[in-house]
Order: structure tokens, then sequence, then C-alpha cells
């Protein structure tokens, strides 16, 4: 059939028909398979199921902290005193003399001021909490719950109240909470608190140019050492945002990507040679390599970071080593096609000259394949910086794990989202310099 | 006097060459030596001790998946769902992500006559989707919708759709203008112009950017199981969790991952070397 087709003219009737005939049932039947896929995947990931399990007002709540933070004014019944701290943080408790104006304190009990004509107060075991446009809740702590006295008409979506715990947040920054151990009243603002410096720094609360003029004075706030140490200590050591772990799990990831890239772009290279029909005259060898680089490749990441987290380990290292075996594979599949498209001219023109096999391939193959090496490897680079964030949530440690700890306490998203920033800046910037550097080196601009 | 200035200059240039070279070189192995010392050290466990139980773990799942003898391949078979699951979020990502990816492509080439203050826009946008970690995505979305393979599928698509995007307006750059001319003196719209100009010239080389990033799927949803997101990746970790006693499922599942990515790599580079091969022979 397909011999008699060559010795008929290219084009007749019956041909063009079938050639319309087919991208006909193309043009139709390609997008209804995948119509029908879609269809079908649908159902398998359950999405209807999904769709209606979802739970949108914690992407609110995830948005609202993650831009905001609150103080919690809490008293204690057991103990019977009153506190106001900072998310609620031992570290970060104002003192009783120097508390946030929105807040009065006469012994152990408070009114505070939540703005907007919302307003608590609270004296001995009973809360009054006064919500504009619906009236005032009154709660009792008593020793088995709490009893709560409701303003008449529907209680509103959100106000939460059963025997053991009233839970209410009539807007997204203000939320007020009672059970029979504790009163707990939380007030929102904007901002990311105690950012550079931990609360009870004297650094606290400073102005850039203060710091500035600290650094740079005489006068040692803390005898021991010097300012500049100080700021740079309070800074990275601060509790609430942890600088100081952030830069090094960064750095980790960082060096996952760049060791893992270069050490299989390193053993890449001469196996490739090994892998390219010009090269290596031996069948065997060369079948051998490439199927060496194939299981390399086929393995995948995750299965070698497994096996590396079980041998070596939480850390950069094991990380390395998983980027590396992998991309030894892929790098070496891509360096010996290169290999195998060079022009022999050069080679023969060197070797015109008398020049050795090592000269050779010095001079005449190594220039020819060195624009693809540096141009893969550096995009190697870059996509490796992004897998080893996800190489680090599996368990090999860097910002990867640190992020997925941070999520799982799902308590403070500033955190979370000052780590995610910090990952994306840190992946645009390797982007960058990566691109920055390939138009250096191979285009020569 | 002038060819004498000229080896001089020469000679300089190779000079300052060979310097840059080998200041290349050294930065390598200066980078190389101390990273690996220094992440010898923040790593938990050391090389050296590591090295030696480097082949226990591999070897202790071999050998239980050894003494599980032939219901070994009926392990492998009742992984297979979860390896469909897999499949399944690669294989949805990739088109979802693949079609956003040639609407965005086509919305930021001049060559192809997008509307131009739109191109800065898209560019820049399609390098955040794509320096965005599939991770972070899938892991917000884990919290917001639940675990399931949907957030992992969303984050891939999202990533999908910059990367090829790129890749897809790179393609875009590189056609020829004369069909687009030709239909637009016909009185074609853009539209039209982009249906029957643009996508006879580009579909072989966005179908085979298509396939490898198809494969490049596979393997990141295969990952982003293991933080959540459902299909081989969650197995490999409830079976990894149970520790000693299970080696034989985890060596099913490595076994059946390895061979669904192998045949797919094998499958995608036959139909793209075929893709590409076409077009060229034309």
């Amino acid at each position: 059939m397909a011999i008699d087709t060559l010795n008929e003219p290219v084009f007749n009737r019956d041909m063009v028909f079938r050639n319309v005939r087919r991208r006909a049932w193309i043009t139709v039947g390609a997008p209804l398979a995948i119509l029908a896929y879609l269809t079908y995947t649908w159902f398998a990931f359950n999405v209807p199921n999904l769709l209606a399990k979802a739970q949108p007002e914690r992407a609110a709540i995830l948005a609202t902290d993650s831009v905001a933070y609150k103080v919690h004014v809490t008293k204690f019944l057991r103990r019977d005193i009153m506190e106001v701290a900072i998310e609620g943080e031992r570290r970060a408790t104002y003192s009783q003399e120097d508390l946030p104006e929105w807040v009065e304190v006469d012994g152990t009990d408070a009114v505070i001021d939540l703005g907007e004509g919302y307003g608590v107060t609270i004296a001995g075991k009973v809360m009054e909490f006064t919500v504009p446009d619906y009236g005032t809740i009154k709660v009792t702590a008593t020793n088995s719950g709490v009893e709560t006295e409701l303003p008449a008409g529907p209680v509103p979506d959100w106000l939460k109240d059963n025997p053991k715990k009233l839970d209410a947040r009539p807007t997204l920054d203000r939320r007020v909470q009672v059970t029979r151990t504790k009163i707990e009243v939380h007030n929102y603002f904007g901002g990311w608190e105690n950012f550079w410096f931990p609360f009870h720094s004297e650094l606290h609360g400073m102005s850039f140019s203060q710091l500035w003029a600290i650094a740079l004075s005489n006068e040692r706030l803390d005898p021991n050492r010097s300012n500049m140490s100080l700021i740079m200590h309070d800074f990275l050591e601060n509790p609430d945002w942890q600088h100081g772990e952030v830069f090094v799990a960064l750095f980790e990831t960082i060096m996952m990507a760049v060791l893992g890239t270069i050490t299989a772009a390193l053993f890449g290279l001469p196996l490739a040679f090994l892998a390219a029909r010009n090269f290596t005259p031996s069948r065997f060898l060369r079948f051998g390599t490439r199927r060496l680089f194939d299981f390399l490749r086929g393995i995948d990441m995750l299965i070698w970071s497994l096996i590396f987290i079980r041998a070596f380990g939480l850390g950069p290292l094991t990380g390395a080593l998983a980027i590396a075996f992998t991309d030894t594979g892929s790098l070496g599949k891509l360096f010996s096609e290169a290999l195998e498209n060079i022009d022999n001219k050069q080679v023969e023109g060197v070797r015109a000259t008398g020049a050795s096999q090592i000269q050779r391939y010095r001079f005449g193959v190594i220039p020819q394949i060195l624009p693809v090496f540096v141009s893969q490897v550096l995009y190697y680079l870059e996509s490796n910086t992004r897998s080893a964030t996800v190489i680090g949530a599996l368990g090999a440690g860097g910002i990867g794990l640190m992020l997925v700890e941070t999520m799982k306490t799902s308590r403070d998203w500033e955190n979370t989202s000052y780590i995610i920033i910090l990952t994306i800046v840190v992946v645009i910037v390797m982007d960058q310099t990566s691109s920055w550097l390939r138009r250096k080196l191979i285009e020569g601009r | 006097m002038a060819v004498a200035a000229l080896e001089q200059e020469i000679l300089s240039m190779r000079k300052r060459r060979q310097l840059y070279s080998l200041m290349g070189i050294l930065l390598v192995a200066a980078v190389l030596v101390s990273g690996y010392s220094k992440s010898n050290e923040m790593n938990s466990g050391g090389f050296l001790q590591g090295l030696s139980k480097f082949f226990d773990y591999p070897g202790e799942i071999v050998v239980e998946a050894w003494q599980a003898g032939p219901a070994f391949f009926g392990l492998i078979i009742q992984y297979v769902p979860a390896m469909l699951e897999t499949l399944n979020i690669a294989g949805v990502a990739t088109l979802l992500g693949g079609a956003m990816a040639v609407i965005l492509a086509m919305a930021s080439t001049r060559n192809v006559d997008s509307w131009g203050p739109l191109i800065p826009v898209v560019r820049r946008m399609m390098d955040i989707m794509r320096a965005f970690p599939e991770l972070i995505i899938a892991l917000f979305l884990i919290f917001v919708l639940g675990s399931s393979p949907v957030p992992a599928m969303i984050a891939v698509a999202f990533h999908t759709a910059g990367a090829l995007g790129k890749l897809f307006s790179e393609v875009n750059e590189n056609i020829d203008r004369k069909p687009i001319e030709g239909l637009s003196a016909c009185g074609a719209s853009w539209l039209q112009r982009i249906r029957f100009a643009v996508m006879p010239q580009v579909a072989p080389n966005y179908l085979s950017y298509f396939l490898l990033r198809l494969e490049i799927n596979v393997r990141a949803s295969a990952i982003l199981g293991f933080v959540g997101a459902g299909g081989i990746g969650q197995e490999l970790r409830r079976t990894i969790g149970w520790g000693k006693g299970a080696g034989d499922e985890t060596a099913a599942i490595f076994v059946l991952l390895f061979l669904t990515i192998m045949l797919i790599d094998q499958v995608s580079s036959f139909l793209r070397g075929k893709l590409v091969g076409a077009s060229r022979a034309h």
C-alpha cells in the first residue's frame, strides 16, 4: 500500500478527500475527547463533593491574619489576673503601667473600647459585649461553663453559643471568647507586629534613623557587646519571626540547588561523551550509559530524596544529592544529544594541525557544545531552586520544610506569608540572575 | 607595525580569556568544596556515616519485596488507581495550563499582532506565574479546599501556564509573517489570522512542548501527592510512615512510579521526534 502511493501523483482526489475527512474528524474529535476526559476527571476528583466541603472562610481568615495582628486582653478567672499581650504571647505582654489607650484596667476588671461603638466591659466573672445594631451580650462564667443572655431576636451567624463556650466575631477584626476559665478579647490591627525587634528589646519601635544613630554611637546599650552586633542579634534572634532561622533555611535551599546542579553538570558531561554515537564506537558502552541516564531520570527526584533522607538525614546535603542524581540523567541526555549534533569539520580542522586527542576535544568539541552546556545548566539551576523547596518539604529541610511546618501549626499566618514572599523573591532573583548570566556568557552582551 | 599591534591585542585578549576561565573554574571549585563541607556540617547525618547506610534502605525494601514473591505484582496492580490519579492530575493540569498558555502567548507576541499595551503586562504576569513554586499554591489550596487532587492540579496548571506561555511566545516570535499578511489582505479578523495563519505554523512545536511539560508535570504531581494532594505520592507517604515491614508496598510504588515515568518519557520523546521531524520535512 505504502509503495503504491509512492508511484502515484501527490494530489489525487481520494487522498485529498481522505485528508479532508481526517482533518474534519480531528477538528470534531479532539475537542470532544478533551471534554470527555475533563468530565471524567471532574467526577474522578470528586469536585462536587470538594466544592461542598470547601472552606472559603479559611481563605478570608488567612488573608486577614497574614496582614494583621491581634492584641489579646485576657482575664484568667482561676488566677484572677488580667493580661494584655500581642498575640497572647507571654514574651509580648504589656506592663500594667504602659497599656494601650483602648484598654482601661482597674484591678482585675477592664473596660475595652473596640472602636465604632463596639465595647466590652469585664467585671468579676461577667462580660458585657456591646454590638451596634444588635444589642448587648451578657455572659457569665460559671464553674461548669457559661451562661449567656442574648438580646431578643434571631441569633446571628457570627455568634457561636453553647453551654461550654461563647464565641462572638461580629466583624473580622473583633472577637470575644468566654469559657469557664477565661475571658478573652481580640482586637485586630493592620501590619506585622514586632517585625524588626522583639517586644521587650530596647530597640523595639525605634525608627531607622534612631537605629542608625545608635549603631554609630559609642555608648553601649548592652555593655557586653557593640551596638551594631546587638542590633543584628536582636533582629536575627527575634522569637516571633525567627529571621535568622529563615535566612539559614533559604541559604540551605539555594545551596541544594547550586550544589546539585553543578555536580550534575560535572558528572553529566563526561558521561555524555560515553553516550554519544560519534565519540563512543562501542555499542555496548553507549547502551549502558544511556540506560544509566534513563534510570537516574526515571527514579525521579521524589524517590531519590526519600532514599537520601533515610541515609543522610535532614539537611542541604540530602537535597543536593537528590538533585544531582536526577539531573545527571537529564543533563547527560541533553549533552549527549548536543554532542551527536556537533559539526565534525572543526574537529577535523584541529586534527589537521596535529592535535592530540585531548586537544581535539578541547579545541574542536568543547567550544561547540559550551553554549548548550551553559544555557542548560543555568536553566536547570533556575528550575532546581523551585524543586529544592519541594524536596525540602518532603523532609530534606530548608525553606520548604519550614513552610510546611508553619502552615501545619496554622497559627501565625503572617509568618507563613513572610516565608512565601521570601521564597518567591529568591526564585525570581535566581531566575533573573540565570537569564542575565545566559545573556552575558552566550550572546556576549 | 600594525601586525605586531594586532598580535599584541590578540595575545592580551587570550590572556584575559584564560584568566576569566581560570577564575570561573576556581569559583565553581570553591563553591563545590565549601558548599559540600558546609552542607555536610549542616546535615543531621554526615556524609561518611550515611554512605555506609546508603544501600541499607533500598536493600531492605528489595529484600521485603523479594520475600513477598508473586504477591508483589498484586501489590503493583493494587496501586494502579492511585497512579492513575496522579496521571489525571498531570493530564488535566497540562491541558488547562496549556490552554491558558496559548491565550497568554497570543496576547504577548508582537509578531502575531497582539495588542501592544498588553504585551509587557502579560509577560510580567507569566514571569510571576513561573516563579511561584507549585508547593506554595498547593499547600495554600489544600488548607482552603481540604486534601484532594484538585489543589495540586490547580497549582501545577498555574505554573504550567506561565512556563508554557513563555515557550509558546518564543515559538510565535519565530514564525513566518507572510501568511498573516496574506490573510489580513483578504480582510481576515485577528482571530481568523491566528486560527488560519499562526496555528498551523506553531502547532507541531506547541504539541512538542506540551508533551515535554506533561512529562515534567507527572513528576511534579507525584511529589505534590507527598504533601497531601492525593495520588501515588500520598500512598507513598502512608507506606513509608508505616516503617519496617511495609517495604514491599513501598517497593511496589517505587517500581510503578519508575515504570510509568519511563513509559511516558519514551512515548513522549517518540511523539516529539515525530512531530518536530514532520515539521522539519516540510
